[in-house]
């Protein structure tokens, strides 16, 4: 690991404050990181793939509450625990899709540590990205990508560009996809809200550009709209093994039917795309129709439509349509 | 001849009498004491920790002149201690190397496999991943903390009860992990059990026990 200097902050103010150098114009891979929980951060501060000069530690800010909005939605404040978000009241009985996609991450202690911030920010569990001897664009752009020809199993197949297949490992980011979240960034310009969909980047040729935040900005919490009434979600991950494992290919469900039809959807798939990937091709076959084995199909057929498979990922696709007609079958069936 | 004692300075430089018969113990905290030496020059702390870090932390500690070194007051198992250790020490590392509090152990390093797991604030974390000097302020506390012998806590006296361990590295972190389980929101199951352990990694495969041992002071709690 490399060295760098421990801020410890009182409050935000400060927080973005110290990150001010970052924000005027430092390149990418710039050298101040705020650190809550660490379990990205330090993991990759510790293989030399994060070297930044200058630590901020954010975890004992006071951004660790749930709290009702004016509209019937939540606020999730970053430095929240998955454990403490997982297990809240609210967010169990009215988002328990995103319950179910925290408790199916990591293991018990990594999510007592884990903040809803940083796990907005995970990095990729692509192997070159992680290993500082191997080409990766992501990592040092330019160099080229070694998945492409090399060991890309557990690589994306939604959104992949020449230069980049890695895949977004997260499990909450695409609950939270489905849920349609807000997220909320504080920096020395000022106050910013990004809708989910306008968060992530693909990779295209920029691929160490993940997400639209700017370096020295802070995210401070999420906002989750007025849950759907009557609404029923589902998080089904399929993975190598029974926990404790990245998703091969998930989905987060949020739907309901009424009169025999389905009049809400939202489906965001995981563990399949460069980024948490929202289907509206297969909400649109969904949408007013009656929800059965043969709707269901039809809707995975047109999430993975645009699939491009590498020389070891192909069985994701039909993985990934097994696992949306799952969910679906799970979220609608009438107990 | 051959049956004299040795003179007290012949043994430095003799192979024979350094490595007559070390406890795995000597031999590691020998091993491990080099190794932070020449690994980050911190001969500082080292020689800190050696002199029984306490309340009194020697006036050396806060007058430390290297700007390398961050002073931290850290609580571990009820004690408070004063340190100036380099900002990149884990917490793993520091109760290992500058507490001398071995039995937490360090298995992958990256959060993979649990050995490392200790309580902050109640809460079980992988103090692999978690920078020490972060923790001012809050109640650390690791396998030294929670029994001792002839006096274990019940989780410890279960696991050797039913055979819970073969070669014993991840056994404190598994002992830990299951002890914050006790309050955890978990289900009843043995497959509950399974699920909330996945954390912590047991490479000779004494899953069965471990689960049998956790579930009997569970029924009991």
């Amino acid at each position: 690991m490399e060295t760098f200097q421990l801020k410890r902050v009182a409050n935000v103010e400060q927080a973005i404050g110290l990150a001010q150098p970052a924000a005027n114009g430092q390149p990418n891979g710039a050298s101040t990181r705020f650190l809550a929980g660490g379990t990205t951060l330090l993991d990759l501060m510790k293989l030399d793939v994060e070297r930044p000069t200058q630590v901020i530690d954010i975890h004992r800010l006071p951004l660790d509450q749930v709290e009702k909005t004016d509209g019937g939605g939540v606020t999730i404040g970053a430095t929240m625990r998955n454990t403490d978000l997982a297990n809240h009241p609210l967010i169990k009985s009215h988002y328990a899709v995103l319950s179910q996609a925290l408790l199916s991450g990591a293991s018990a202690q990594l999510r007592n540590m884990a903040t809803t911030g940083g796990n907005l920010l995970q990095r990729t569990r692509c192997v070159y990205f992680r290993d500082p001897v191997t080409p990766c664009n992501k990592r040092e752009p330019g160099t080229g990508c070694s998945a492409i020809d090399g060991y890309n199993r557990n690589l994306a197949i939604l959104g992949t560009s020449e230069h980049c297949i890695a895949t977004n490992p997260s499990d909450m980011n695409v609950a939270m996809t489905a849920l349609e979240a807000t997220i909320h960034v504080e920096g020395a310009q000022g106050k910013r809200d990004i809708a989910i969909d306008d968060f992530f980047l693909l990779p295209g040729n920029t691929p160490e550009r993940e997400t639209t935040l700017n370096p020295g900005e802070l995210i401070t919490h999420v906002t989750l709209p007025a849950p759907v009434s009557g609404n029923r979600s589902v998080y089904l991950k399929l993975r190598d093994r029974a926990s404790y494992e990245f998703a091969l290919a998930s989905a987060a469900v949020v739907v309901k039917v009424s009169s025999g039809k389905i009049d809400h959807i939202r489906i965001a798939l995981g563990g399949v795309g460069v980024r948490p990937w929202r289907s509206k091709e297969a909400e649109a076959q969904l949408l007013g129709r009656t929800p059965d084995a043969a709707t269901f199909r039809a809707a995975a057929e047109a999430a993975l439509q645009s699939a491009h498979v590498q020389s070891q990922n192909g069985f994701k696709v039909e993985l990934a349509k097994r696992c949306i007609q799952h969910a679906l079958t799970l979220a609608t069936q009438t107990a | 001849m051959s049956k004299e004692p040795q003179k007290p300075d012949a043994s430095a430089d003799d192979p024979v009498t350094v490595l007559e018969r070390p406890t795995r113990r000597s031999f590691l905290t020998r091993v491990g004491a080099a190794g932070v030496a020449i690994g980050t020059g911190q001969l500082h702390s080292v020689a800190l920790a050696d002199t029984e870090t306490s309340q009194e932390a020697p006036a050396a500690a806060t007058a430390s002149t290297d700007s390398a070194t961050t002073h931290v007051r850290l609580n571990v198992n009820g004690s408070d201690y004063e340190l100036d250790i380099d900002p990149r020490t884990t917490l793993l590392d520091c109760v290992r190397e500058h507490l001398h509090l071995t039995g937490t152990k360090k298995g992958c390093d990256h959060g993979q496999c649990g050995a490392c797991t200790v309580h902050v604030d109640g809460r079980r974390v992988n103090s692999c991943l978690s920078l020490a000097v972060t923790h001012e302020g809050e109640a650390v506390t690791t396998i030294e903390g929670i029994g001792k012998p002839g006096a274990l806590h019940p989780m410890q006296a279960a696991f050797v009860e039913h055979d819970g361990f073969q070669c014993g590295y991840c056994t404190s972190g598994q002992i830990m992990s299951a002890v914050a389980l006790l309050h955890e929101p978990y289900g009843h199951n043995d497959d509950d059990v399974k699920e909330a352990m996945s954390g912590n990694i047991c490479r000779c495969g004494a899953y069965s026990n471990i689960v049998a041992a956790i579930q009997q002071v569970r029924r009991k709690v």
